[in-house]
């Protein structure tokens, strides 16, 4: 048994007060969650703490919350390590973001996070005819599948989305995670519908930026934003799915640049992704009325030494030597006969493979 | 007041698939639950289900595995129906996007489960009720238009009219505070066992038995509780769930002797007998010695046996158990487990179209007793359960609702839980705490109604469980708030409990043999002549729990000596 400290967050609508913080002390087996802390503090001080919980195991997705400003399940966190990870050790412990606080640990999560799930047609729309028995799929399809299927709607992905902070109309990485199961799921008959829609959506698949929060978030594995990147090769590799919001030609350009100069080119990045992949770009009308309604923008870069005219007409590169290591690279990767994808429930982490 | 053709109060497997079923047949459906319907229990099942799929397979082997499993205490019919209409439903749940794990030849692939002569056991790697489960509720949200959910609504009282017909229930959404009535020309109870009578259970903390004993109050009886499940594979550190499916693909169990003693107990199925007589075996080991662990109180299930890339694939689940919760990399090393409270194969009896003997009240999954179970559930049998008698129950209750005009709807009970509810928040902080009650209840339970019983324990429990229920009319909370006040559905819940608690015990008391899940030491043999039968238990004028009993139906299989 050890004694631990939480300082939880409270908040009490009926009071017209606001969120506070208290704190509680408890003694539990350092291997015993931030949960069953905060379900001893409710049980032996006070009644009135609310959380949702059900399992205590990681399977219900109830107790999503804030551990220390991180987020988290609270039955997925041991004590020892929240207390570890404190910063005056003090296990922190508040309501997930992104949504609106109800009382104390709960959030509105109907209010966020099932609007967007059922923002993305989140049903099979199974391929016709109906066979009589199972639909024959290939075996490694249904295990892919497995990986978006685990997860298990607690929000913490959507807790933390610095996207949605941004644009509270992203659609997000837990319904975008949902979207891949369809998509990644060969019984489904409207892939291409569904990639357009997400790839033409302004708060769609090309609104992540890529900043890896909701695949630290996720306590059940499911890398929302990997599945978010396979719905773009999906849509811009297989289904030649060219968006307005140039996603698609960004995505392309900056790929290229790379592959070009072994180092990004942002000179040329802004006329390509609205002009296309090609050094012609910039005279193309889409890619100069960017240019010139980024005047603004480029002049403020010039000003701050983000960009200097010199890097403009002479882009960086890297040595020869290096730029052929990364062409090697990429002919490594795209000769390949099958698109290496990362999934847990295929080839595990890099040390279960050990 | 809403008002429905059926309303089915808990949305897990068998409360979702009883809505789309209602619904599909034209019925205006409510579907009402204390949680959003994807945190609901079902989500936890793990290993698989069961249906004779394979082209060697037959139902009826399904349904003598079934009746073997049950120790003939089963009801053949009902039996029959489930493993006959099993196929279809596997089929069903497939084309609506249930995302199956296949062969390499693209078909449902099946896994071994305990007690099963044949793999018959479909899988989505070791998640298989959370597919199901998330499947169900895209399908709901697909069908918005026709059902109307009410999630995070707490249900608190049946409601009956003069006739004795069920014709709502009371509930308070927990979100406002708001208490009101739903009116509905039939009732269909889906909301789970009573596993949080036991401490520690693999049960989540919302099974409260709820259901089973808010059907008892108003008269329903209730058959077969005393017939309780211990799974025999529970992590030692905390009760948690390890899948069947482990065993499923080939681990072992070892002693302290680093032995595979299920050989001694089972020696043609080993690991993959009955869960009954698995966790009897465990229970043995650990009592005459040769237990692992610091206290002797664990057995090793070895899991190494089975290759690593096929655990990282098909048992994803418990090595995340493995490593979050014990701290144990199981593709490497044994982990340490025992037997724990797992189901409940008691509830509220049924017949199999979910009928109950209180017309327009139905119940189906583990809240309800068809009986198909009997005295021992096999794995992978509870989630067809859910499925088949939700349905058979959603596509009846619709049926029924064709025929009826609206009932009316008495607001007496509205009126009393209200009051029943105000008197909790304003009670003096004088008696005990509500958590101590459930606490000592669990403790109680685990230690004298377990894997084995006898009369002095079970007499010692139900003494306990008097006290616990005289001193919970006093017992206090602290919450006096309107908005998500968890404290005071907790002190419903307790009492719910509490109705469960004692029907186990007294049924346990009654039952002078052993079968199944019921092992009593002062009557160690099965006793077909005088207690094949089923124990029923209703609720007395004076509120004690009164004994009666019902045939077991018999189609195909006569009882016979019980060995695997």
């Amino acid at each position: 048994m050890a004694e631990y400290t939480l300082r939880l967050r409270r908040y009490d609508p009926d009071s017209g007060e606001a969120a506070y913080w208290e704190e509680h002390t408890v003694e539990l087996e350092p291997h015993r969650s931030v949960l069953e802390g905060i379900l001893q503090a409710k049980d032996r001080s006070d009644g009135s703490i609310g959380i949702r919980c059900s399992c205590r195991a990681a399977i219900c997705g109830s107790c999503g919350v804030r551990i220390n400003g991180r987020p988290d399940l609270a039955c997925h966190k041991h004590l020892r390590r929240a207390e570890k990870e404190s910063k005056d050790g003090v296990i922190e412990v508040e309501p997930m973001g992104n949504m609106p606080v109800i009382k104390d640990l709960i959030v509105d999560m109907e209010a966020v996070h099932w609007k967007k799930i059922r923002r993305v047609t989140p049903w099979l729309i199974p391929k016709q005819p109906v066979p009589e028995r199972e639909y024959i799929v290939p075996r490694e399809n249904m295990v892919d599948v497995t990986q978006s299927m685990a997860c298990i709607q607690c929000g913490a992905c959507v807790s933390d989305c610095l996207s949605m902070e941004v644009d509270p109309e992203f659609i997000g990485p837990a319904a975008l995670a949902k979207a891949y199961r369809f998509v990644g799921d060969p019984r489904d008959d409207q892939h291409f519908e569904r990639l357009e829609d997400l790839a033409e959506d302004p708060h769609g698949i090309y609104d992540c930026t890529h900043c890896f929060q909701c695949i630290d978030a996720c306590p059940k594995g499911v890398a929302p934003m990997s599945q978010i990147m396979r719905l773009r090769r999906r849509a811009g590799n297989d289904f030649d799915i060219e968006d307005r919001n140039n996603g698609e030609r960004h995505e392309a350009s900056f790929v290229s640049l790379v592959k070009q100069y072994g180092l990004l080119n942002e000179a040329e990045l802004l006329p390509r992704s609205y002009g296309g992949d090609s050094p012609l770009a910039k005279f193309k009308p889409a890619a100069a009325a960017e240019l010139a309604s980024s005047l603004p923008v480029i002049a403020k870069a010039l000003l701050r030494r983000k960009v200097t005219p010199a890097a403009v007409f002479a882009p960086h590169k890297l040595a020869a030597a290096d730029r052929k290591a990364i062409k090697r690279i990429f002919n490594e990767v795209e000769g390949r006969e099958e698109r290496l994808e990362f999934n847990i429930y295929i080839s595990g982490r890099d040390e279960d493979l050990l | 007041m809403p008002a429905h053709d059926v309303l089915i109060i808990g949305a897990g497997l068998a409360g979702q698939r009883a809505a789309l079923a209602a619904a599909e047949a034209g019925a205006s459906v409510a579907i009402m639950s204390k949680v959003h319907p994807v945190r609901s229990h079902s989500v936890a099942a793990a290993g698989g289900i069961n249906a004779a799929i394979a082209i060697d397979d037959d139902w009826t082997e399904h349904a003598y595995d079934t009746v073997k499993g049950s120790d003939f205490l089963g009801d053949q019919d009902a039996i029959e129906i489930m493993c006959s209409e099993a196929p279809g439903e596997a089929m069903h749940l497939e084309h609506i996007g249930v995302t199956f794990h296949r062969n390499e030849k693209g078909e449902l692939d099946l896994r071994a489960f305990g007690g099963a002569s044949k793999k018959r056991t479909a899988y989505v790697a070791d998640i298989t009720g959370q597919a199901i489960l998330h499947v169900l509720y895209e399908q709901l949200m697909r069908h918005e238009a026709t059902v109307d959910r009410y999630e995070e609504w707490f249900s608190t009282s049946l409601i009956l009219d003069e006739a004795g017909h069920c014709t709502g229930c009371v509930a308070r959404e927990i979100r406002s505070g708001a208490i009101e009535i739903f009116n509905a020309k039939s009732v269909i109870l889906c909301n789970g066992g009573n596993g949080q009578c036991y401490k520690p259970t693999t049960n989540a903390l919302i099974c409260t038995g709820d259901g089973i004993a808010q059907a008892y109050r108003v008269g329903a009886p209730i058959m077969d509780m005393e017939m309780v499940q211990y799974h025999p594979t529970t992590l030692a550190e905390n009760g948690f769930l390890i899948t069947e499916g482990a065993r499923g693909e080939g681990a072992h169990l070892l002693n302290a002797e680093g032995r595979r003693f299920m050989e001694d107990y089972a020696p043609n199925k080993m690991e993959l007998a009955s869960r009954d007589v698995v966790s009897r075996a465990e229970q043995t080991e650990i009592n005459e010695g040769r237990g692992v662990g610091p206290d002797g109180q664990g057995i090793y299930l070895d899991i190494t046996v089975v290759p690593r890339k096929r655990v990282l694939e098909a048992l994803r689940e418990i090595v995340n158990i493995g490593r979050d919760f014990a701290g144990t990399d199981i593709t490497r090393e044994p982990i340490m487990i025992r037997p724990g409270q797992h189901y409940i194969m008691g509830g509220v009896k049924t017949d199999v179209d979910g009928r109950t003997p209180i017309p327009g009240l139905y119940a189906a999954g583990e809240v309800a007793c068809v009986s198909v179970h009997g005295g021992n559930r096999l794995g992978a049998n509870s989630l067809l359960d859910t499925l088949i008698f939700g349905r058979r129950s959603g596509e009846h209750a619709a049926a029924r609702g064709r025929e009826l005009a609206m009932p009316g709807a008495p607001t007496s009970r509205l009126r009393e839980d209200e009051s029943a509810i105000e008197e909790i928040m304003g009670r003096p902080r004088e008696g005990r705490r509500v958590s101590e009650i459930k606490d000592e209840l669990g403790t109680t339970m685990n230690e004298y109604v377990a894997v084995y019983r006898d009369e002095e324990g079970l007499t010692k429990a139900h003494e306990v469980v008097h006290r616990l229920k005289e001193e919970s009319a006093t017992a206090y909370i602290d919450d006096g708030g309107r908005v998500f006040n968890q404290d005071v559905l907790g002190a419903l819940e307790v009492g719910y409990m509490l109705d469960c608690a004692e029907a186990t015990i007294v049924s346990a008391l009654e039952r002078k043999e052993s079968r199944g899940a019921q092992y009593r030491l002062d009557y160690p043999d099965r006793d077909d002549e005088e207690w094949l039968k089923h124990i029923n238990v209703t609720r007395g004028d004076d509120g004690e729990p009164e004994i009666s009993y019902s045939e077991v139906t018999i189609t195909k299989w006569q009882p016979e000596v019980r060995k695997y």
